[in-house]
């Protein structure tokens, strides 16, 4: 081989490829208008945000957002491409709102929240953590157990009623739920009261003749105060796949959703369907649970939240 | 001769362009398809990776049969497979033949444990034994009332004790399950979340106080990917036997069941579905794999590639009920037709707006089977000329296929007044109808 003894072909090669590649790259951005990001940190970030449930689809169209953004940056660093990541998805979830809970509870008294969701995902305890941190802030707060369905139901709402220390409207198993609502919509404009909370039973939003019960619950409240409820909250369990988006559709078509809750975020789940929900029904994610004790609600942080799929 | 021609024509064609055989490139579209469909039914994302890797490197350089495109083929592929590793070793739970059987119940919070205790002790009561229910939930408000509430639906004793002790309730409840001479002990336990090392620790003690002889985890049908994190804590300090899949009723196309599958290794048990206390099902796999597939394009797809493997076949048959020359041997075709298809209860619990009705109607799988063993130890000529079966033959067919002489026989009969049918609708003509309208 002679004089090329000392000619290292394939650190030539590699040098032309690296060059080829900038040209190439820099060629691509112009043409489609997105950076270049090195292949394995896109994977990353795909197996990242698909295994928080953020779904498919939705993993791809953030993936191609970010490449447009990054086109301008000069910092192509893995931390940075993240960052980017992670401000699209914060601002999917910080949507604009002109609902303010304080000013309406000031204005309406009594103030209704509906909560409503599937089976097993929380309401009840759901239910048992804003009572208590309502009567915190110092409002006369009561609950309506219209959950006549589940065995045992009741007692459950009853405990966490105790356990908030505010009073409880309830009837039979097996009672009519709207008039369950009713009274204890009734009971509170006698005595006074600034806040009822509605507890129902769970439903899965595939079956017709429960959600028109929940319509109905709806038209009862809405027959003995024009402007309620005020607060319909939609309860998701944090663990819950792509289905939650077929959840939160079909309990839109009966009732107005005016904000989402998110439970159990403190098992490793991170709940990212709720990227999709937010985005298709303009609804807010109001609060998060984190736990099954009484404390352990949390008003919903965007920041908070999307860092914890990071971690 | 000419549609033989255009069909030698088409083959060579799909040689040239390299869709003769699967190969990466031309079934790419259809795998990339095939992993989205999985993520959208929640498979954990490296599950839905390695399936789809695994199947797809054991379906290389398979032939592709006449009309079908290898997207067809590798969907076909990717279901069966899918069928198979939902099902593959699917047992009944085991309950002593003496003695008290002891099953434990796990699973996370909102799972729908105490409504599926309820369940399997009304399933069991039916079959004649005597079940106790033990309420070891001792954190969540109001559990143990939700259990005696069922217990007292369905008459079964709910053992629990007024000191929040789950320990102490399950030693408890096993002593007493023993006394009164019970034939199943149900333990009912808390939800806990699988990171909560205190809870799960407290599961552990519970299972090694009554030692199951079947423990189960309970799992919701709509859990997303982290599924296969819960399900694989819970495994290594419980050790489970099995699954139940919950909240089928609702849409949820339950990827999550082959994550766990996939990750765990441990068989799913039940599907419960409903909160009326009878709705608990066995479970079949092939339905679940085509709801995991999805129930519209891709299953019809696939069906759509089965029943082209056979159009040819089916051809020929409808020519042998013209002609009532239909005889054992095309009878036995036919049912492997069908067995290709998936099973009988799952083929009828596919058509919309039948599915549900037939769900309780008790469709023998395991009839087709013998049906087939019978007809297998027919001779040719005995399956071509059944006039000829007479009573030592037939004798001799049972032994054979391990029936009774009163299978076959009746067997035999059956087809008789089939052949007689097919000859009065011919007379009438009304096959030609009634092929033409199904056609």
């Amino acid at each position: 081989m002679g004089i090329f003894d000392n000619f290292n072909f394939s650190k030539l090669k590699e040098g032309l490829t690296k060059t080829r590649t900038k040209i190439v790259n820099t060629i691509n951005e112009a043409v489609t208008g997105k950076a270049v990001i090195d292949d394995k940190t896109l994977d990353e970030i795909e197996e990242i945000l698909i295994t928080s449930d953020i779904g498919y689809d939705t993993a791809v169209q953030i993936i191609e957002n970010v490449r447009g953004r990054m086109k301008s940056e000069k910092d192509r660093t893995d931390l940075n491409v993240i960052e980017t990541v992670k401000k699209e998805l914060t601002g999917i979830l910080d949507i604009e709102s002109n609902f303010n809970s304080e000013q309406e509870i000031k204005t309406h008294k009594p103030y209704i929240i509906l909560v409503v969701g599937i089976n097993g995902v929380g309401k009840t305890t759901t239910i048992g953590k804003l009572a208590h941190n309502y009567k915190k802030a110092g409002l006369k707060v009561i609950v309506g157990a219209a959950d006549t369905f589940r065995a045992a139901a009741n007692e459950q709402l009853e405990i966490w009623s105790k356990r908030a220390g505010v009073e409880i409207i309830q009837k039979g198993h097996g009672a009519d739920p709207s008039s369950v609502a009713f009274e204890t919509v009734q009971h509170a404009i006698k005595h006074q009261y600034d806040v009822v909370l509605i507890d129902t039973a769970g439903r899965l939003h595939n079956k017709g003749h429960l959600m028109e019960e929940l319509n109905k619950i709806k038209r009862v409240l809405s027959k003995n105060l024009p402007y309620a409820p005020n607060e319909t909250l939609l309860v998701l369990d944090g663990n819950t796949g792509q289905n939650a988006i077929l959840q939160a559709e079909e309990f839109s078509k009966v009732t107005d959703i005016t904000g989402l809750v998110v439970t159990k975020l403190d098992g490793t789940a991170k709940g990212g369907v709720v990227f999709q929900i937010v985005n298709k029904q303009k609804v807010p994610i109001k609060y998060i649970g984190v736990g099954e004790g009484i404390e352990d609600l949390q008003t919903f942080d965007s920041k908070l939240f999307v860092s914890a799929i990071f971690e | 001769m000419f549609e033989e021609l255009s069909l030698k024509l088409e083959k060579a064609l799909k040689k040239v362009s390299g869709q003769g055989k699967l190969t990466e490139k031309n079934i790419s579209d259809t795998v990339r398809e095939i992993r989205r469909i999985l993520l959208d039914a929640d498979v954990n994302y490296k599950v839905a990776k390695d399936f789809i890797d695994k199947v797809q490197e054991k379906a290389l350089g398979t032939e592709v049969i006449a009309s079908i495109s290898p997207g067809q083929l590798i969907t076909k592929i990717i279901y069966d497979e899918l069928t198979e590793l939902l099902g593959g070793d699917r047992k009944e739970i085991k309950l002593n033949a003496s003695g008290l059987t002891t099953i434990l119940v796990v699973g996370l919070q909102g799972s729908g444990k105490t409504t599926f205790c309820g369940k399997l002790a009304k399933r069991l009561k039916e079959s004649k034994l005597k079940v106790m229910l033990a309420a070891a939930d001792v954190y969540r408000p109001a559990a143990v009332e939700q259990l005696k509430t069922l217990g007292a639906q369905i008459e079964v004793p709910v053992y629990s004790i007024d000191v929040p002790d789950a320990k102490r309730t399950a030693k408890e409840a096993l002593a007493e399950a023993n006394a009164a001479g019970c034939n199943v002990l149900i333990v009912d336990t808390a939800g806990r979340l699988h990171v909560d090392e205190e809870m799960m620790n407290e599961a552990a003690a519970i299972r090694d106080i009554i030692n199951p002889d079947e423990s189960l985890f309970v799992v919701d049908s709509m859990t997303g990917q982290d599924a296969v994190n819960s399900a694989k804590a819970f495994n290594e300090k419980i050790n489970y036997d099995g699954i139940v899949l919950t909240k089928l009723d609702g849409d949820a196309r339950g990827g999550a069941a082959l994550s766990i599958r996939a990750v765990v290794g441990k068989p799913i048990k039940f599907i419960s579905s409903g909160e009326k206390l009878s709705a608990l099902e066995p479970f079949y796999p092939d339905r679940l794999a085509s709801r995991i597939l999805g129930k519209g394009d891709i299953i019809s797809f696939v069906e759509k590639a089965q029943e082209s493997f056979d159009e040819n076949e089916a051809a020929k048959l409808e020519e042998k009920f013209k002609k009532n020359k239909f005889d054992f041997e095309d009878f036995l075709k036919q049912i492997k037709m069908i067995k290709k298809m998936g099973s009988l209860s799952s083929l009828l619990g596919m058509i919309p707006g039948i599915g549900n009705q037939i769900k309780n109607a008790d469709i023998d799988d395991k009839a087709l089977v013998k049906v087939e063993a019978i007809i297998n130890s027919m001779t040719q000529e005995e399956r071509q000329k059944p006039k000829i079966l007479n009573g030592s033959r037939r004798m001799r067919i049972a032994r054979g296929s391990g029936s009774s002489i009163q299978e076959v026989n009746r067997l035999i009969k059956q087809f008789g007044d089939m052949q007689s049918l097919m000859k009065k609708m011919n007379q009438r003509g009304f096959a030609n109808n009634f092929l033409n309208k199904i056609k």
